[in-house]
């Protein structure tokens, strides 16, 4: 679904992201870990296509298309979803206008007609339920005045709306309390098919216990420096990411 | 210096058209333009018209020598209306009157109009007119008071509710050649009464126009006043419109001053709360493009204690348009646990759009509450990221956001008739 090749990415002058390379199949979870400043949140806001990083070398195949020729907007429509670490306020602009313009716009790229307001309403509903938001949440200002772990839920909600084929967490666990995690992680798992896929951006392993991935992925240097199954995360967890910068050290 | 000799020469030219109007003078108009002439049209170092290049465009684009009396040629003002809004409707057509065009759906018994001349000769008019413009401090109103054709006296009996608003349409039809009007209103809300006046302009024509509106609303206890103004001029329209109003006590009062095009757009707007207990809200939307100059002017003065005013103008400046906004709160010795407050939003979309903005706050009696301040800037570019990674393009992306930040300002709009049709403007233009 998803290659990147040798991706190389700068904001300004400084190159953050020194040839990445990461494919991710239908059906998989992938979990990008790695220290601060590492470049995981340039990662996942490239793939979305924020304009501020300029790419300098590399390519991002999404489902046989070149992704980063794409707007933001036609990868909404292709199917790439970002959950935001700052999720943005948006006074004057409800979170259910919002997504009734926005799903209309990704149903009309994709061939199939607008939503009325009475079916909206409805998949709305059955998508409030999956990840417990309140309705009286989602008629307010978006994100206005929200707690830090609405904002989260909000963004699963616009998730479950939206059903992207490839889902990019970014640091969605940050600012979370372990129930308000736990309310996250549950609806990201129910959301999970055959045909989906996932990208977690995240310091810590904590939530990796609830959204369990397929493979874990360490990024240091804006490089990917090791890969492997779930128990890597483990590991890191016990070791620290020190473990990493050293065995890098010890092989430069 | 060749500025200075330019500007006496319009003014020698106003003197000449003051001069035809021989028959109609009077004391009021002599000494109004007495004051116009003290005061010369604004220069370079106008304090007031700063950032307003008005004297520059008169110059370039009018001849003055003598009142022109254009004739139109429309055939119908329906395509001027509002769509569905059962309204009085009152035409000028190049400054004049236009019976032909005007209609009065509301019985007598709630609302008496008729001519501003004629009801200052019967006397009728007498006890209020030209109480309220200072001519002595702006050329504009003493221009009006001197120069102007044709005015309308509108009262609203004690006690009574006008259930169908008034709709004022200025028509300046200068498809044939340049134009100057001054009009005029009088208005004077009973006690306990209320109604609704919703004021627009029409420029025709490709030719430049220059017209300028003095309102005097009296507003007395406990009555209840709701007005727009809609400025969608596409034509060369130079406007000053001064509003001066003043609220006795118990009074309400809610206005929307939405601009959208014109040259260039003076508004004096000035309230007196010369009253207790007094609530106004005053609410201003310039959406500007082009090389449109729209300037706001507005004074809040208040007399007496324990009223609440509110003031929130909020504009987006889009290509060279430029916006300027100047409030002033006064707040008088005996006017203790006043309630004022202010606020000025902008937006610049471009980096030749301009806004000058200025918060003045004068403060006399100490138990009050009041608060102003202004911000500008440009359009939230993370929150752009955020509706685009949702799929929603560019142009909507903005569009959207621009107008979550104009609505704020229909929210004194009770007629839902008219706030559609407002609502419709304001994401035409939004959504251009």
């Amino acid at each position: 679904m998803l290659i990147v090749k040798n991706l190389k990415a700068k904001i300004g002058d400084k190159q953050i992201l020194n040839g990445i390379d990461i494919k991710v199949n239908a059906g998989e979870v992938h979990a990008i870990m790695g220290p601060n400043g590492s470049g995981k949140s340039t990662l996942a806001s490239v793939l979305a296509g924020r304009e501020e990083y300029e790419v300098t070398e590399g390519t991002v195949d999404f489902s046989g298309k070149n992704l980063l020729e794409l707007e933001p907007n036609i990868r909404a429509c292709e199917g790439i979803f970002l959950a935001f670490q700052y999720p943005v306020e948006i006074p004057g602009v409800s979170t259910v206008n919002f997504m009734k313009t926005a799903l209309n716009k990704i149903r009309e790229y994709r061939g199939l007609s607008s939503l009325d307001a009475v079916a909206f309403l409805q998949l709305m509903k059955e998508k409030m339920k999956l990840v417990e938001i309140d309705q009286s949440l989602l008629s307010r200002s978006l994100n206005e005045g929200f707690s830090g772990g609405e904002k989260k839920r909000n963004e699963i909600f616009q998730l479950a709306m939206l059903e992207p084929k490839l889902a990019i967490l970014d640091e969605t666990d940050s600012g979370l309390d372990i129930d308000a995690l736990r309310i996250v992680a549950n609806g990201v798992n129910k959301l999970r098919t055959k045909n989906n896929a996932t990208i977690l951006v995240t310091h810590y392993q904590r939530l990796l216990e609830y959204i369990v991935p397929d493979f874990v992925h360490v990024l240091y240097k804006g490089k990917i420096v090791k890969s492997g199954g779930k128990e890597l995360a483990l590991e890191l967890e016990a070791k620290g990411y020190d473990w990493i910068k050293g065995d890098l050290a010890l092989a430069e | 210096m060749s500025t200075a000799t330019l500007n006496k020469t319009v003014e020698e030219k106003m003197a000449l058209a003051f001069d035809q109007l021989s028959g109609q003078k009077n004391s009021n108009r002599e000494e109004a333009f007495r004051d116009f002439q003290k005061l010369g049209l604004p220069g370079n170092k106008s304090e007031e018209y700063r950032y307003t290049p008005i004297t520059r465009a008169l110059e370039k684009n009018f001849n003055f020598e003598q009142q022109s009396f254009a004739k139109s040629t429309i055939t119908s003002v329906e395509e001027f209306l509002i769509p569905q809004l059962e309204s009085n409707i009152i035409v000028f057509i190049n400054g004049i009157y236009s019976k032909e065009f005007s209609r009065i759906i509301s019985p007598d018994t709630e609302i008496k109009i008729s001519d501003l001349q004629s009801s200052l000769e019967n006397k009728e008019a007498l006890p209020y007119f030209d109480k309220y413009p200072k001519t002595s401090t702006d050329p504009f109103v003493a221009l009006n008071s001197a120069l102007w054709q044709n005015g309308i006296f509108i009262q609203v009996p004690a006690q009574t509710k006008v259930v169908k608003p008034v709709l004022i349409l200025h028509v300046n039809d200068a498809k044939s050649s340049s134009l100057v009007s001054h009009t005029r209103l009088l208005l004077v809300l009973g006690e306990s009464s209320e109604f609704t006046l919703i004021e627009k302009s029409i420029s025709i024509g490709e030719n430049p126009i220059f017209h300028t509106f003095s309102e005097e609303i009296i507003i007395k206890e406990n009555a209840s006043f709701d007005y727009v103004k809609i400025q969608n001029d596409e034509g060369k329209l130079h406007q000053v419109a001064n509003t001066l109003i003043n609220q006795s006590s118990v009074s309400k009062l809610n206005t929307f001053t939405l601009t959208l095009d014109g040259a260039l757009i003076r508004n004096n707007f000035n309230i007196v709360i010369d009253g207790e207990n007094c609530e106004s809200h005053f609410y201003g939307l310039y959406l500007l493009k082009g090389n449109t100059v729209a300037d706001n002017h507005t004074v809040v003065d208040h007399l007496k204690p324990n009223s609440f005013s509110n003031e929130l103008y909020k504009g987006v400046m889009d290509n060279n348009a430029k916006g300027v906004f100047n409030g002033k709160i006064f707040v008088r010795p005996h006017a203790q646990k006043t309630n004022a407050f202010q606020s000025n939003r902008n937006i610049l979309l471009t980096d030749t759009a301009t806004i000058n903005t200025k918060p003045q706050l004068e403060i006399w009696a100490d138990d009050v509450k009041c608060s102003h301040g202004c911000t500008t800037g440009q359009l939230d570019e993370e929150a752009v990221f955020y509706l685009r990674s949702r799929g929603i393009p560019l142009d909507e992306a903005k569009a959207m956001l621009l107008y979550a930040f104009a609505f704020e300002t229909l929210a004194a709009i009770k007629n839902e008739v008219l706030k559609k049709y407002l609502d419709g403007l304001i994401s035409k233009r939004l959504n251009k």
